[in-house]
């Protein structure tokens, strides 16, 4: 698998997230309160909300238009609702963070 | 005819046993009661509580005033009863008010035991038995001085916690070796102290108090050892003696307490006596299960029922304060015929330890872990044997017989005599009897019904899994409305606890209070940020990452991810300046939107996250700053013209207007907050479906609030009038900050009003002067720290993260 270097995991503050942006769209890379990271793309199954701007509690993200609450893990909502988002591969090497290239690419064929 | 009922004294063990008897033999008696004490029946053993600021006076009452009216009692409060004439049936208070009898209940309870010291009566040494008490107390604290607790029983510890709570520092002195002697081993006094020591309360055991000195008040206490320790507070909480100078000056045959027999008769056979005041077989009582059973026993005497007999039993001790988990019970002194099972678990801070006799429990203490205490007690009230399950027996009733139970499992398998509420006296089949016969499906409709968990409450936990295993599912335990599926607590409650256990972050909160998940969810973050922010606002650090992403980047995101931005317009007033820099901002970033607002505003939508510290930045150079138009804040004063154009103006609107957005903005509340200024009653600002507004007249500004425009929609209420712009601003800023402090999260003024209700607000706010100042006080000192421009901060880089993508990947590829 081909990773690409997108940054460090001091530059998303813990229960919080950052967008990378890609031709595809935007990707949203979550760190959550005990430094895990997670990739899934910035769009809510639900109408489009950006997921990167919703509040991160546990390994999940509640979107900030109508509070459908994300899996970060399996990008699946949880609840009462229905849909799912995709999970970029996150890879940490230390502080250094990198995405699956593949899976960025795939999403252009 | 009905016969006459005089009772003196309104405490708790008279209070039952007018309920019983009301049950037993209604309209029997025609009942008057005569209280020293100026209110109605309240629950003394949340006094505590009430002292550590974790419950309200309002809500430790058991008898309100309509419970008198509608059972047709007249209580006289504040009337203490100074003679008995037994010859003429009657007693006399010290109003002068007279009252014949046919039958006389004393119930004038205890009096505290006072260490007769020099300077034991100076100014500044309190006693700890009832709300007068406490209110003292309390007022006390406010100085955050020194304090000093001469007793390490119950109550005096009780009362130390509740002052630390309020932020005093506090000294316990007890002059045995270990605290709370009489009802723990020596090993649990260890962990106790320990474990107040740990919350900064210093104890000092062995200490002999010599002396209370100070110059008119108190000021230090020495020690028999030559220790001396400032303090302007001394609590006394040695201990209680029986209140029966009434009784023995009116020849009632008294020993410590009015002697009675065990249907509480004394040696005169018209008069009862019972609570703290009575002595039965020997022995007198402070805890309230016995004094609930003299209550049920007297009231069957009284309805009739000659065979009715108090009977002794032990009862287990609970202390009450927060996050310390004590149980004893029995006897529990070494023996030569008697053997102890013991387990300890220092890391833990557990301790646990029975003492048997013949195989049968005699004693039990239980500290840092207390569940199995309703077991224990059951298997030593039936003096079950033992012998069987001894090698399991200090794990508890979960490890008997196989695998471990699980807590519901544990309740269910209890026998149904198994004594759940110890307080009360209520048994497990009693209560799952009454919530299968009388269909409760409410925690307060079993504290109604049955007593159960209705005194100190510790054993609600154990009710409400007999609710649930009666009911199941139907059973819902919100008789409070938790906050959000991460806790069982409500916000009211929550926000108590921060500031009784002076909780200053949100993990303190999630620690303290048991949160069930490990860092709350989308509901309750924004809201413990808010009420972090609103109690401490110079200590508190703002979590970003808690609040909703509109208060986060200080803009309205929009449905397609985009955002709005407001700039403020004091009071809706703007100029050929200001527009012609909007336009500017609009053209340069190409801004698809500009719309104007109800609230009398600017509104430029469509733009993208990361020009906003651009645009913010352009705005900023003319004078713009943020218009807080995505707070839970304040959010505009939409003002008319008023006197200065408008030839029907009585005031200048507009002015004050400005005036109360300067003042106030920047300012967090539970929900969004928008006023309005109206010049004239012709209302051209919609002042009255505000959430607070201002109606101009000639003689001054009618003060609106709790008006509501949106999902509801409700005209406000008058909060009242006042002459001068000065005290409108008082008045409003006084009004908002008692809604900061009470209000829920997400709950808007009306909504908030109609659960405190308009008179109280209007009592605090209009006719309490020192009460609103205080309010003004703690608004203005919050501002302080509210009043920073959040898009300024933004332009100079502050939250950079938050603006721009963290990377640009893959573009080339996707090119080749």
């Amino acid at each position: 698998m081909n990773w690409i270097a997108i940054g460090s995991l001091s530059d998303i503050p813990r229960r919080g997230a950052r967008c990378v942006a890609t031709p595809q769209g935007k990707v949203a890379v979550f760190r959550t309160q005990d430094d895990q990271v997670y990739a899934i793309d910035d769009h809510c199954p639900h109408k489009g909300g950006p997921l990167s701007q919703g509040i991160v509690h546990g390994a999940a993200v509640t979107c900030p238009l109508h509070n459908w609450v994300i899996s970060l893990e399996t990008g699946k909502a949880l609840g009462a609702d229905e849909g799912a988002v995709r999970t970029i591969p996150v890879k940490v090497e230390g502080e250094r963070l990198f995405l699956a290239l593949e899976a960025l690419a795939s999403c252009a064929a | 005819m009905t016969e006459r009922l005089v009772i003196i004294g309104n405490g708790m063990a008279p209070g039952r046993m007018l309920e019983h008897l009301l049950e037993q033999a209604p309209g029997r008696y025609s009942v008057t009661i005569f209280n020293a004490e100026p209110r109605v029946n309240y629950d003394r053993i949340m006094l505590s509580p009430v002292l550590s600021g974790e419950k309200a006076y309002e809500e430790i009452i058991i008898h309100g005033d309509g419970w008198y009216i509608a059972n047709n009692i007249t209580l006289y409060k504040g009337h203490k009863i100074v003679a008995i004439d037994r010859a003429a049936k009657t007693v006399t208070s010290d109003h002068g008010v007279a009252e014949p009898y046919d039958k006389l209940v004393i119930a004038t309870g205890s009096v505290p035991f006072i260490i007769p010291v020099p300077g034991h009566n100076l100014p500044g040494v309190l006693t700890y038995r009832d709300l007068d008490d406490v209110q003292a107390m309390m007022l006390a604290a406010q100085s955050r001085a020194k304090a000093v607790v001469i007793g390490g029983g119950l109550l005096g510890l009780e009362a130390a916690a509740g002052l630390n709570a309020q932020g005093m520092d506090v000294t316990v002195l007890h002059v045995m070796p270990t605290l709370m002697e009489r009802q723990l081993d020596p090993a649990a006094g260890y962990l106790l102290q320990r474990a107040v020591e740990q919350r900064g309360i210093k104890v000092i055991t062995k200490a002999n108090t010599q002396a209370i000195t100070g110059n008119g008040k108190v000021e230090q206490v020495e020690l028999a050892d030559g220790t001396v320790i400032p303090a302007t507070l001394v609590v006394m909480a040695v201990g209680i003696r029986p209140n029966a100078a009434l009784a023995k000056e009116a020849g009632i045959a008294v020993n410590r307490g009015i002697v009675v027999d065990a249907g509480m008769r004394s040696n005169d056979p018209d008069i009862y006596a019972l609570g703290e005041c009575a002595e039965v077989n020997g022995m007198v009582y402070g805890l309230v299960a016995p004094l609930y059973e003299m209550a049920r026993v007297a009231a069957s005497q009284l309805a009739g029922d000659e065979t009715a007999a108090f009977v002794h039993s032990d009862t287990p001790t609970k202390l009450k304060v927060t996050g310390i988990e004590l149980f004893s019970l029995g006897d529990f002194a070494d023996g030569d015929d008697r053997q102890e099972i013991v387990l300890r678990d220092a890391s833990a801070g557990v301790y646990k330890r029975l003492v048997l006799k013949d195989d049968r429990i005699i004693g039990t203490v239980l500290y840092g872990e207390t569940a199995d205490g309703a077991w224990f007690n059951d298997l030593k009230k039936k003096q079950t044997d033992i012998s069987q399950m001894r090698d399991t027996l200090i794990f508890g009733q979960s490890y008997q017989g196989g695998a471990p139970l699980d807590p519901m499992a544990a309740v269910a398998a209890l026998p149904d005599d198994a004594e759940i509420c110890g307080c009360n006296g209520v048994c497990k089949g009693k209560i799952t009897g009454a919530i299968t016969a009388k269909g409760l499906t409410s925690l307060d409709d079993v504290r109604a019904h049955t007593k159960a968990s209705a005194s100190c409450g510790s054993c609600t936990g154990l009710v409400e899994k007999l609710m649930v295993l009666t009911l199941g599912d139907t059973y819902n335990p919100a008789a409070v409305q938790p906050m959000c599926g991460c806790t069982t607590l409500g916000h009211d409650e929550v926000r108590r606890l921060i500031k009784a256990k002076r909780l200053k972050t949100i993990p303190a909160v999630m620690q303290e209070l048991e949160w069930k998940t490990s860092c709350g969810c989308a509901k309750c973050r924004p809201a413990l940020n808010y009420y972090l922010v609103c109690d401490w606002p110079d200590d508190y650090a703002d979590d970003y990452q808690s609040r909703f992403i509109n208060e986060r980047v200080h803009a309205n995101i929009q449905k397609d991810g985009t955002y709005s931005v407001v700039p403020r317009m004091w009071g809706g007033v703007t100029n050929a300046a200001e527009l012609r820099a909007i336009a500017d901002v609009v053209d340069k970033f190409e801004i698809p939107m500009v719309k104007v607002t109800g609230g009398q505003r600017i509104d430029m939508l469509g733009i993208r996250k990361e020009d906003l510290p651009a645009v913010w930045a352009d705005l900023g150079q003319a004078g713009f700053v943020s218009g807080h138009a995505y707070a839970k804040g304040l959010r505009t004063v939409k003002t008319c013209v008023g006197s200065d154009w408008c030839r029907f103006g009585t005031q200048d609107s507009t002015g004050l207007g400005i005036r109360i957005e300067k003042f106030m903005w920047g300012s967090w509340t539970p929900a969004k907050v928008k006023m309005a200024v109206s010049g004239c009653p012709r209302n051209c600002a919609e002042a009255t479906c505000k959430d607070v507004g201002v109606i101009c007249v000639d003689s001054g500004y009618e003060i609106h609030f709790a008006g509501a425009a949106g999902l509801d929609i409700k005209g406000t209420e008058v909060l009242g009038l006042v002459k001068t712009e000065d005290e409108a601003l008082e008045h409003i800023v006084a009004l908002t900050q008692m809604y900061r402090e009470q209000g829920r999260y997400l709950e808007r003024i009306y909504k908030w009003a109609k659960r405190i209700g308009i008179p109280e607000i209007k009592r605090q706010i209009m006719d309490d002067g020192e009460k609103r100042k205080a309010y003004y006080d703690r608004f203005v000192f919050s501002q302080k720290f509210a009043q920073v421009d959040p898009w300024s901060e933004r332009v100079s880089g502050k939250d950079k993260h938050e603006f721009r993508p963290m990377a640009s990947v893959g573009f080339a590829q996707a090119a080749e």
